[in-house]
């Protein structure tokens, strides 16, 4: 009988003084034991809220009846249903603002821990051998091209070879995963994870090839003459930097520069590997999304003496996780919340030595809903800092669309696609943040999906014509 | 052939190889001005290298590499017949090639290597070519037969007098505009100051100037950020605005700087590469 009164279960976790000397996960996750208490909180609901608020409809009460029954590997099979990447959306996906948000417990319980369930199905599978990855459908001879190895392209492949089509996945970096391998951290992310799960995609016969930058190596023109479609997942691009004096010194990074050297290149093991990442004593990180949590707690594991947030509205306008907040709260990181940059200072050298900034105050709510920061006059004050990480945001990939006529993009930058991902160009279809500027991981894996249905409508439409 | 592979290497001084690398896919959408990335292996930085040519046919690419930090002396350490891990491109803008006129094209040391590809696209454009080909001396002046056969008038420069005039490119520029040559467009590409200096003459001689400009790259494909420079006080970014940009407007002191950040990394990883490898032949 299932038991929601049981305490919520806690995944294993390191402790904030040793993990910020390791890359290694914080989370642990579930052993047997703690799984098993955990699915058991499961009401098991007929219409089950989490999954209708899962962005990708996760088969939730249905895979966490079959770990109760202690067969793993059925799980892990309705897990992947709907989602290809379930040890990757375990660990990442912000479980607070889908499944256990939406989880009927809320209120009278903690919500089912869904995330780590996730995790522990797709990890305990695997390791056991007896994940079983989906099958390739019957071949339809039709061919797709996927631009791109991040969330998106990633689960618009998988779905487009499991619906029978020939696919191709074109990876403009030398290693795939696209933001899962360059953007987010081993400590939220260990790196076999990702292989894994990309294993699993090549074991459905995806043929991968990297180093292929669409737009420049092929282009997607081209394309079209080799592939009956194309899906454009390149994802995010350049960063928005702060628009203050001073953001070309020395020392200062965008967090995508700073995570690429770090979680694509390993630069925390320079020597041993050859991409340095330079890091000072005081780090000031700007920003406050996931991508600044992120910067700021891989700045803390490599030594500074410390490391600030600074960001313009309070911590509860952060649009960050709020796990990803506490986890940098207690490894040390600090916040200046309410503060706004104005310049960035240097030294003779050119080198950042300090970082001019003024506070806020929260006026009324914006569009969103959220109230927007206000200046308060004459309240600038100075951070010493020698490290500054713009994260602050980023556009889309400018490669694909600027070699791509056909293809129309909005002010913003992003490809023009309506639902389901067809663009303005014949064949094709785009989604992830190279349709939305900058959208979480599940999001991209939703248009990646959609899309990949889409495709495979033009496809068998083209059939038909025929 | 296997993708990536070595074809051919030809050493043209002591730390200046030549390779050609069969790379179709790039080999067959190359233009003046682009460049690749280069990474020796898993370990490797991904490192920008101007492409020198390219061979549609053969399905080669050409680059030509001075061996100064670790990843370079790496490259160079490779023989024919072995691989790269990967090789990534055409990346940047290619340069616009058209008729300017009179063109100054201007090199210094591997940055001869680099502008000759626009030399060549720019004769066959139907452009009167200068090429103003400089080094510090005469072992590390390289391509000049093949500078000499696609331009009109060809100058050499050592810093010590080795080998044609002694003195700097820009020197050789001024005395070209005193002798009367009515120069259109200039192109240089070399070391940042030598840049600086040479944009900066052409600016006061009334030579619409360009630089090919060599920040850190890092992906290389228009998502790191890591290449940015001031060009005319706005940010911009090499590896898909650039790396070519108006010579007047760029901020020579600022790239300097900050192509100078990792210095200190550069130099310990060599010494350490280095002394691995000397240990090696030493106990062979």
């Amino acid at each position: 009988m299932p038991n929601p009164s049981l305490p919520r279960q806690q995944g294993a976790r390191q402790n904030p003084k040793d993990r910020i000397k390791n890359f290694d996960p914080v989370v642990v996750g579930f052993d047997e034991k703690t799984a098993l208490l955990e699915a058991q909180r499961c009401l098991n609901c007929k219409n089950a809220r989490c999954s209708a608020a899962c962005p990708v409809n996760v088969r939730i009460p249905q895979f966490i009846e079959a770990l109760l029954k202690g067969d793993v590997g059925a799980a892990a099979t309705e897990i992947m249903k709907t989602s290809l990447l379930p040890a990757v959306c375990g660990r990442v996906c912000p479980q607070e603002n889908h499944c256990e948000g939406a989880c009927i417990l809320n209120g009278r319980f903690k919500p089912v821990a869904v995330g780590l369930l996730e995790r522990y199905t797709a990890d305990t599978a695997r390791n056991t051998g007896v994940l079983r990855p989906p099958v390739a459908g019957k071949s339809t001879g039709k061919r797709a091209a996927c631009v791109g190895s991040g969330p998106s392209s990633l689960s618009a492949a998988a779905e487009l070879r499991r619906l029978g089509h020939d696919v191709v996945v074109y990876e403009a970096l030398h290693d795939f995963g696209g933001v899962l391998r360059y953007g987010i951290p081993a400590f939220r992310l260990p790196r076999e994870i990702i292989e894994k799960e990309i294993q699993t995609v090549k074991d459905m016969g995806v043929i991968f090839e990297s180093s292929v930058i669409v737009g420049n190596t092929i282009t997607v023109e081209e394309l079209l003459k080799d592939f009956d479609a194309v899906y454009i997942g390149s994802g995010a691009g350049l960063p928005t930097m702060a628009g203050v004096p001073g953001e070309n010194l020395v020392g200062v990074y965008s967090a995508n520069e700073f995570l690429t050297r770090i979680n694509l290149m390993q630069a925390y093991k320079f020597p041993n590997v050859d991409t340095p990442v330079g890091i000072g004593k005081k780090v000031v990180v700007l920003g406050g999304g996931n991508s600044a949590m992120d910067a700021a707690r891989c700045a803390m594991r490599l030594g500074p003496e410390s490391v600030t947030i600074v960001y313009r509205r309070g911590r509860e306008e952060m649009p960050a996780r709020e796990e990803e907040i506490e986890n940098a709260v207690e490894e040390g990181v600090k916040f200046e919340f309410l503060t706004v940059q104005k310049e960035i200072l240097g030294n003779e050298n050119g080198r950042v030595r300090a970082i001019k900034c003024a506070r806020n105050k929260l006026g009324e709510p914006d569009a969103k809903g959220r109230r927007v920061p206000v200046p308060i006059e004459n309240s600038n004050f100075i951070i010493e800092a020698d490290t500054i990480i713009v994260a602050i945001g980023q556009k889309p990939n400018p490669v694909i669309p600027r070699k791509t006529p056909e293809l129309k993009t909005s002010a913003t930058g992003v490809l023009v696609a309506k639902e389901g991902g067809e663009t303005t160009m014949k064949g094709v279809f785009a989604g992830g943040d190279i349709i939305r500027s900058g959208a979480t991981v599940l999001m991209a894996m939703k248009d990646g999906i959609t899309a990949a249905g889409k495709i495979d409508e033009y496809l068998r439409g083209q059939n038909d014509k025929k | 052939m296997t993708k990536n592979e070595i074809v051919t290497k030809i050493n043209l001084s002591k730390d200046i190889a030549r390779f050609d690398i069969f790379a179709p896919l790039i080999a067959r959408k190359a233009r003046a001005g682009q460049f690749v990335i280069l990474k020796a292996n898993a370990a490797g930085e991904r490192v920008p290298v101007t492409l020198v040519d390219w061979d549609e046919k053969r399905g080669t690419i050409t680059v030509i590499i001075q061996a100064i930090g670790k990843s370079t002396v790496m490259f160079n350490d490779k023989k024919q017949g072995e691989i790269f891990e990967a090789v990534a491109g055409p990346l940047g803008a290619p340069v616009e090639i058209k008729k300017y006129g009179t063109v100054a094209v201007v090199g210094g040391g591997v940055g001869i290597a680099e502008v000759y590809p626009i030399a060549k696209a720019l004769k066959s454009a139907g452009n009167k070519v200068i090429s103003i080909l400089g080094a510090r001396t005469k072992d590390l002046l390289i391509l000049e037969q093949e500078m000499r056969q696609i331009s009109d008038i060809t100058v050499c420069t050592t810093d010590d007098g080795s080998y044609g005039q002694k003195g700097l490119v820009t020197d050789a520029l001024q005395k070209l505009r005193d002798g009367g040559e009515k120069i259109d467009a200039g192109f240089v590409i070399g070391p940042v100051p030598m840049m600086k200096f040479c944009c900066r003459l052409m600016q006061k001689l009334g030579i619409k100037s360009y630089a090919s400009l060599n920040p850190i790259i890092l992906d290389g494909t228009g998502m790191c950020g890591c290449c940015r420079v001031s060009v005319g006080g706005k940010i911009k970014f090499a590896c898909v605005d650039g790396p070519m940009f108006e010579g007047d407007l760029v901020d020579f002191d600022e790239l300097s700087r900050r192509t100078g950040e990792y210095k200190k990394e550069e130099a310990a990883c060599l010494l350490k590469y280095r002394e691995s490898h000397v240990c090696k032949v030493g106990l062979h």
